[in-house]
Parts: C-alpha cells; sequence; structure tokens
C-alpha cells in the first residue's frame, strides 16, 4: 500500500469569493488538506489612481483617494491632503485641525467595525455581523449630518473640510460615545471570547515579529505581534500629539502572541482608544472659520512631498512630486494592506484549508488599497 | 392562509375549501419576486453599501433576497461596483453560470458606464452591459440604499408582469 501515488492539487479561491474581502483570487497549493503554497493574484480592482491623478488638479484627487480605501474614506483623505498642505506650506486653523482628527477616529471605528463583523461572518457566526453593521450606521448618520454622504465624502480640503460641524453634531457624538461603550463589551461577550471563535483562531497563522518587520507590515497586523508601534505616537502628524490614548497590542490573552485571534483583538481594543481620543478632542475644539484656509487654486512650487499616517489597516502614505503646474506631476499610494498581504505564503503553509480564510480575514484587507 | 392573501386579486378561492384558481404566470412571477436569491458577490466601494443594505438596518431579508455564495443558487446577480476588463470575463463565466430565469441590477455609476474611472481608466469597462444583459440600472457614487431597495422593487415589478409565453432566458 505504500506505493499509493499522490500528488499535490492546486486549486482556485477567488475572484467570486465570499471571504476574500472582494475581488482577490488565491491560487492554493494543497497536500491533501494541508495547505503548502498561496499565491494571491492581484489587478481585478486594478483603478489606475496613478494615472488619474496625473489628469486632475489638486483637489480634484480627493475624490479618487476616497475610493482606494473605500471603508476608510476619511484616512486616505487626511494622508493626502497633509501631503498637498506639506508641498504648499500653509497653516490650517486649529479648529479645522481638531475636526479632521474626530472624524479619522469615527471612520477608525466604522473601519473596525466592518473587520470585526466580517471576521465573524467569515468564522461562521452571522449574528455579530449584524450587530457591527448596526453599531456602523450610527457613526455613518454622523457623517451624514456633517457632509451628507455615507461612504465617500469628499469632506477633507486642501487647507480646511467641506462643511463646518453644527452643535447638534457635538451633541450626537457624545451620545454616540455614551452609547458605543457598553456595545464594544457586547461584541466582546458575544464573539471575541466566544469557545468556537477562539478554537478556530487561536493559534492559527502565527507572525512572527522579524517577518512582520521585514515584509513592512503594519497596524493591527503589527502590532498584533506585540511591536508597539503606532504612527499616531511615534511619529505624530496633525494634532495627535495632544491626545491621551494608549497603543493596543496583542499580548497573548488567548492563543500566542501573534496569530489570528490577537491581530482580531487588537481592532476591539483600538475602538476603545478612538472613543478616548474624541472625547478629548470634542471637549477642546476652539472656534474658527473652517474655510480661513483654503486657497483658491493650489498650485504649489516645485518639488515633493511624503507624508505617513496611521491609518486603520495600517500606515498609510502619500508621495506628490510637483512640477509647479496645477495637476501633481506624480502621487504615489503606499498602501498597508498591500504590504500586509504579503506575509500570507509565509504562515499559511502547514495549515488546514479552513484557516486559510481565518488568516486572510485577521489582515482586514481592501482590495481597492491593494489594487490601487 | 397567509400567502394566498398575498396573492391577492391574482387568485380565486371557492368558499368551501381548498381549491384555488389562478394563472400559472401569476403564480410563477409570484413565487419568482418574492425569493430572489442574489449572488455574495461584491466588486468594490459599491458592495459596502450592499452589505449594509442587507445588514440590520435595512434588511433585505424582508424582501426574501439573501446571499448565497454559488452562482448555481441565485436568481439575481448586483453588479456591485467598478468592473476591470480583467474582472469582466469572470463576470460573464458567473453569469453564464447561473440558471435561468436570471436578473441582472447594475449598481453604481462604475457599472452602469465606467462612472469617474469614465475618462483615463483604460482598464475599465465602460459599462456591465456591454457584457452581460441588465435589467436595472441604478445610479449614485455609491447609490444610497435606499436607491438600491428602489431597484430591486423596480425589477419586482418586472417580473411581476412577465409572461411564459413572451418569457425567453
Amino acid at each position: 500500500m505504500s506505493e499509493l501515488r499522490t500528488e499535490e492539487l492546486t486549486i482556485n479561491m477567488g475572484p467570486q469569493h465570499p471571504s476574500t474581502h472582494g475581488v482577490l483570487r488565491l491560487v492554493l497549493t494543497l497536500n491533501g488538506e494541508i495547505v503548502t503554497d498561496v499565491k494571491p493574484v492581484l489587478g481585478y480592482l486594478h483603478r489606475c489612481f496613478e494615472k488619474h491623478c496625473e489628469a486632475m488638479t489638486y483637489p480634484q484627487v480627493i475624490p479618487y483617494t476616497d475610493r482606494m480605501d473605500y471603508l476608510t474614506s476619511m484616512n486616505n483623505e487626511l494622508a493626502y491632503v497633509l501631503a498637498a498642505e506639506k508641498l504648499l506650506g500653509i497653516e490650517i486653523p486649529e479648529r479645522v485641525e481638531y475636526i479632521r482628527v474626530i472624524m479619522s477616529e469615527l471612520q477608525r471605528i466604522a473601519s473596525h467595525l466592518v473587520a470585526i463583523g466580517t471576521y465573524g461572518n467569515d468564522a461562521g457566526a452571522f449574528t455579530p455581523f449584524l450587530y457591527c453593521f448596526m453599531d456602523r450606521e450610527k457613526v455613518l448618520e454622523l457623517f451624514e449630518m456633517v457632509c451628507g454622504a455615507r461612504l465617500l465624502y469628499n469632506y477633507i480640503w486642501v487647507g480646511g473640510v467641506s462643511h463646518d460641524i453644527t452643535p447638534e453634531f457635538v451633541t450626537k457624538t457624545k451620545e454616540f460615545i455614551k452609547y458605543f461603550r457598553p456595545r464594544i463589551k457586547q461584541v466582546n461577550n458575544l464573539l471575541s471570547y466566544n469557545k468556537i471563535f477562539i478554537e478556530r483562531t487561536a493559534g492559527i497563522g502565527v507572525l512572527p515579529v522579524d517577518v512582520a518587520i521585514n515584509a513592512g507590515c503594519s497596524g493591527p497586523t503589527l502590532r498584533g505581534s506585540g511591536v508597539k508601534y503606532d504612527l499616531r505616537k511615534d511619529d505624530p502628524y496633525s494634532i495627535y500629539d495632544r491626545f491621551d490614548f494608549d497603543v493596543c497590542v496583542g499580548v497573548g490573552e488567548r492563543g500566542v502572541v501573534g496569530d489570528s485571534w490577537n491581530r482580531y483583538i487588537v481592532r476591539a481594543y483600538e475602538m476603545e482608544q478612538s472613543l478616548r481620543i474624541i472625547e478629548q478632542a470634542i471637549d477642546k475644539i476652539p472656534e474658527g472659520d473652517v474655510h480661513a484656509a483654503v486657497p483658491k487654486r493650489v498650485k504649489p512650487v516645485a518639488g515633493e512631498s511624503y507624508v505617513r499616517t496611521e491609518a486603520p489597516k495600517g500606515e498609510l502614505a502619500y508621495y506628490i512630486i510637483s512640477d509647479g503646474s496645477l495637476n501633481p506631476y506624480r502621487i504615489k499610494a503606499r498602501s498597508p494592506s498591500f504590504c500586509n498581504l504579503s506575509v500570507i505564503n509565509q504562515i499559511s503553509r502547514g495549515h488546514m484549508i479552513a484557516d486559510v480564510v481565518m488568516i486572510l480575514g485577521s489582515f482586514d484587507i481592501v482590495l481597492g488599497c491593494i489594487d490601487r | 392562509m397567509g400567502i394566498l392573501n398575498k396573492l391577492d386579486n391574482s387568485v380565486e378561492q371557492f368558499e368551501s375549501g381548498n381549491i384555488i384558481i389562478t394563472s400559472m404566470d401569476k403564480l410563477l412571477n409570484w413565487s419568482r419576486l418574492s425569493s430572489m436569491w442574489q449572488m455574495f458577490f461584491g466588486l468594490a466601494c459599491c458592495a459596502i453599501e450592499m452589505m449594509a443594505t442587507s445588514a440590520s438596518h435595512y434588511d433585505l431579508d424582508r424582501f426574501g433576497i439573501i446571499p448565497r455564495p454559488s452562482p448555481r443558487h441565485v436568481d439575481i446577480i448586483l453588479i456591485s461596483g467598478t468592473v476591470t476588463l480583467k474582472m469582466a470575463t469572470r463576470i460573464k463565466r458567473l453569469y453564464d453560470e447561473m440558471p435561468g430565469p436570471k436578473y441582472i441590477l447594475s449598481m453604481g455609476s462604475c457599472s452602469n458606464c465606467g462612472g469617474p474611472y469614465w475618462e483615463h481608466g483604460y482598464h475599465v469597462l465602460k459599462g456591465i452591459d456591454r457584457v452581460i444583459p441588465v435589467d436595472v440600472y441604478v445610479p449614485g457614487c455609491p447609490p444610497r440604499p435606499e436607491a438600491l431597495l428602489e431597484g430591486l422593487i423596480k425589477l419586482q415589478e418586472k417580473i411581476r408582469n412577465q409572461s411564459l409565453a413572451k418569457h425567453t432566458a
């Protein structure tokens, strides 16, 4: 019987697959049920951001940054706008800075809610998905109140924001903070500390620190491995150095440090910290005109600028080269999901095929961000 | 007899009990439009709005629309997002795998006509109707969940009025 012929099986996961979070295709090589190789195939959502930028003026690029990582539009706008402002060298009113921080942190909560909800869905738990989307709807209502859009805002402008926040927004946001604190605990009870969920994720896809750093991982993926690295603390941009918050890392509360569960739980911790930042910002927000520094014509001098920010998915950066005209000469986006995804082959090998779904979900990738 | 009430004026029921009369068309149309299973298939930004629509706040389940992961199980497919040339061939294939009668709802500007990627997007398909036939177009970038619901109601109307005599799919 030892002469039985065995061979490796190659199967195709995606581009239409409910667990690839979009149109990602994974080519899996299997030895029985064990994965021996994972090869991601990208480009199904390539929308050529860089090519578009060459034909657009600086403010016209902002809607396209929205559509790159469509779950974290505010953070994308913020990163791009900061890079453009650095090139222009303009001073921003205090009020605008505070509004931007509030918006990015609200967006971080919305993004993490989608990450947690869909991750539960991947594991077979449908109820957390419904709970998370219910809460996310509350954040979207806040966004709708200030700028009228639910998903893609074009809210943060070069030099300001499109609409000032109203007193009603402030009260609603405070209500939301009060409402959302207990909800995080509820989601944790429902999903994070659920025995079945822990069995599915603890010890699965352990990402060692050296591999993570070499591959350029960032955000919750890197922090899940226990590295305390957050650009809001380590290289503060905007006014993040004024707020008191903790950088959350995976500590191996369940499973081992660096596994899927720890990558996941960092997001649940971070929502709490985002609430803390919003609380502080909304109390200290000064008066001012949000359109005071908006330039009539954005025409920076020739030069280049690079700004990196901490988006919900990780380190998001924009590199702009200007030749002194109205259109940017070149814009390059450094997307966090792309770098995070690159370790999937290394950490999936030796796991079962069902675990690949859990490993992929724990990165919280967005294909618009990967393909650009 | 909840079901019979929903069939309303297309059904005649005899007073004494168990015999009902309706036309084949009306019965088929009614059953098709009340359980449009949808492909669990998202492309880009619009897919997030599609997910938000099927989640608790807007609740697509009340229309009988349930996401299914396999094209063999589904009746409608929502093209939700930018269709690149690379993806278009795959969508054609998914469409061919669906059993008839099948319906397509094109959601958002990108799949309607190319949207913001119309002018410079050399790699974006300028409208999914160049590859597969579309029943309902929902405009917007992205459309609000209310707009998507309206599009689905329009699709239900279309199904309600179709006839076996004319039906080809």
